[in-house]
């Protein structure tokens, strides 16, 4: 009976819980308690996440009212295949980067914002659930607001003074983005009278000729896409993620950007509807020639940096650009694709992100220079490294590789045989950079004088090598995550007439 | 007429375009911020508008009213005006460490000393 009925409460409970722990983390003075808690409360997260997509798969999409108010009139929290999957994403990041965080964390704070770091990371982790499992337009820009203010609050904790100038950027930046979103939402209230998407996705139908809808639309995109850091909306992303703390850039680089794509695909498909979207605002000829731009760019960029958290900063920007890539493509395999790669690349990133603050752990730096050699005395960590590049490259038998593949064959499927080509050349460009800290660190002898730099402790690599582990079996037994993204994807497109 | 009926809109492009105006153009941390605010500030008088009706009163039922303002963008706002505030305190935060770290708060000094790094 009680079981019963906590498991209907659970979309309200896998946001409170770490809403209610991140305070509590705050009041523990041993900083050991506070990691110990924040651990615990992202591992009930993954818990509840993996629940709710055994709920949803069985039963189909699940609504939560609050407070007993039926939606339009209450918030209502709605957890349907997309939302479960990328809360699933979510979950699954904070409970590996978490028991990482100790030694990390207790290598790069100082110790007496320790118990504040994990209470800031906790508060992020409860707003990026928040906006998956939403269903309240403005809902979702107060829990946008909240995974932020954490998000340049965690940054800011960087050692480097780089990381303050970092961080004021990205608040500047994101405080605009939201900004734009919150017009757009107040114009389509004054449109409707109503902010549950549900309820608009049905008003605003006959409105679709109205210059005041198309203006929210505008907005609310362009003030996600500052969120996601679509080309040429990036410029915060690369200080931010190279000058955070390992664990920041780990849990943000394989989280944060993948949440906002969300919020794109949730605007677009589920609330304005994908046929007003392309074909009344022509939404394919902004996208597409952006995602291609950032994904050529960036890629180029990425290889001429020297240090490693940056190179791999700029070959997010551009796996942000496969996601919208495969948007743009207005198609089921095209969203399949990018659904599919959301999942993946967080896999690979964090793995990375992961991998690189094992390395930092040991020498204090993840600059090119530096790793010289590495791969021999941490034989461990460049392995991840080097599992993650392949990831990344997109090698079969890795997760990288079915992202690669659903993308081809959706841009073949529209004959567009030049994408297709770039697509594989700018994979090739991954291969350049990733190839230079593997031919740094492996073939490279160790500078003189370097510290001789031992294994990272255990902690810091099973939570890698379990993300690496994930690569490959996701990247060989595609069945759970295809089929999740497919009929994802298809509910979208399918689910409107 | 209907330019004039509509002031308060063209108060808040006004606003908005102000704000962001002075975020992109000043190179001072702290302007940046209030133009931030201005621009944020934009916004709440935007849902303020919207919720406001010609002659409209407060919505608690009396006798003899009969129109109301709706009190939602009212109670929404409330919200985004926190926010707005958690937001400003962040960056002042941000721009006293900044300060600490880099003895200035002009962007364009703190990129000199980063570069000749």
């Amino acid at each position: 009976m009680t079981l019963n009925m906590l498991l209907s409460h659970l979309p309200a409970l896998q946001v409170v819980v770490p809403l209610l722990a991140a305070p509590l983390c705050a009041l523990l003075r041993p900083r050991h308690l506070a990691w110990a808690v924040a651990t615990l409360t992202s591992w009930v997260c993954l818990l509840i996440s993996l629940t709710l997509v055994a709920q949803v798969q069985a039963g189909g999409t699940l609504r939560y009212t609050f407070g007993g108010w039926p939606s339009p009139w209450g918030i209502e929290y709605v957890v349907d295949l997309l939302g479960a999957y990328v809360l699933l994403i979510v979950s699954l990041i904070a409970a590996l980067v978490l028991p990482y965080a100790r030694r990390s964390v207790e290598r790069e704070i100082d110790p007496e914002h320790h118990s504040l770091f994990y209470t800031a990371l906790l508060l992020c982790l409860c707003g990026l659930l928040g906006i998956v499992i939403t269903g309240d337009a403005f809902n979702l820009f107060v829990f946008l607001e909240i995974s932020s203010l954490s998000t340049y609050t965690l940054i800011s904790f960087g050692r480097d003074r780089r990381a303050l100038t970092a961080s004021y950027q990205y608040l500047i930046m994101g405080t605009i983005g939201a900004t734009f979103f919150l017009i757009g939402v107040g114009l389509l209230y004054v449109l409707t009278g109503t902010l549950n998407m549900a309820d608009l996705a049905e008003r605003i139908v006959p409105l679709a000729e109205s210059r005041t809808l198309h203006t929210a639309f505008a907005f609310i995109l362009v003030g996600v896409s500052l969120k996601l850091a679509l080309f040429p909306l990036h410029l915060w992303l690369p200080n931010a993620y190279a000058h955070a703390p390992s664990v920041v850039s780990a849990f943000i680089a394989s989280t944060a950007t993948k949440v906002a794509v969300y919020v794109v695909v949730r605007f677009i498909f589920s609330l304005f509807g994908y046929r007003f979207a392309f074909d009344q605002m022509q939404l394919d000829w902004v996208l597409l020639p952006l995602a291609i731009i950032g994904i050529f760019t960036a890629s180029v960029v990425a290889v001429f940096q020297e240090n490693v958290k940056r190179m791999l900063a700029y070959s997010s920007l551009a796996q942000i650009g496969y996601m919208m890539l495969g948007i743009s493509l207005d198609s089921v395999t095209g969203l399949t694709a990018s659904l599919l790669h959301l999942f993946n690349h967080a896999l690979m990133k964090g793995a990375l992100f992961m991998a690189l603050g094992a390395v930092f752990y040991r020498i204090g730096s993840v600059q090119l220079g530096q790793m010289a050699g590495l791969g021999r005395q941490m034989p461990w960590t460049l392995g991840a490294v080097v599992a993650g590049g392949l990831s990344l490259i997109g090698v079969p038998l890795t997760v990288g590789f079915i992202s690669k593949w659903y993308l081809i064959l959706a841009v073949i499927e529209q004959g567009w045989w030049i994408l297709a080509a770039l697509v594989l050349v700018t994979s090739l460009i991954a291969l350049v950079y990733m190839w230079r800290v593997v031919e740094t660190s492996y073939f490279q002898p160790r500078p003189a004088g370097a510290v001789i730099a031992g294994e990272a402790p255990l902690s810091l690599i099973a939570p890698t090598w379990l993300l690496v582990l994930a690569n490959l079996y996701f990247g060989i037994d595609t069945g759970f995550t295809i089929d999740l993204a497919g009929s994802a994807a298809a509910a979208l497109i399918g689910g409107e007439p | 007429m209907e330019f004039l009926g509509h002031y308060n809109y063209w108060i808040v492009i006004f606003l908005m375009m102000t704000g962001f105006y002075v975020v992109i153009s000043h190179s001072n941390l702290v302007r940046k911020i209030i133009g931030l605010n201005i621009f944020q500030t934009s916004v709440f008088i935007l849902y303020i508008s919207m919720g406001k009706m010609p002659g409209g009163t407060a919505p608690i039922v009396a006798e003899g009213v009969t129109l109301y303002s709706n009190p939602l963008p009212h109670v929404l706002i409330l919200t985004a005006i926190v926010v707005g505030v958690a937001t400003t305190a962040l960056g002042l935060a941000l721009v006293v460490r900044i300060k600490e770290a880099y003895g200035t708060v002009e962007e364009d000094e703190i990129h000199a000393q980063d570069e000749s790094l």
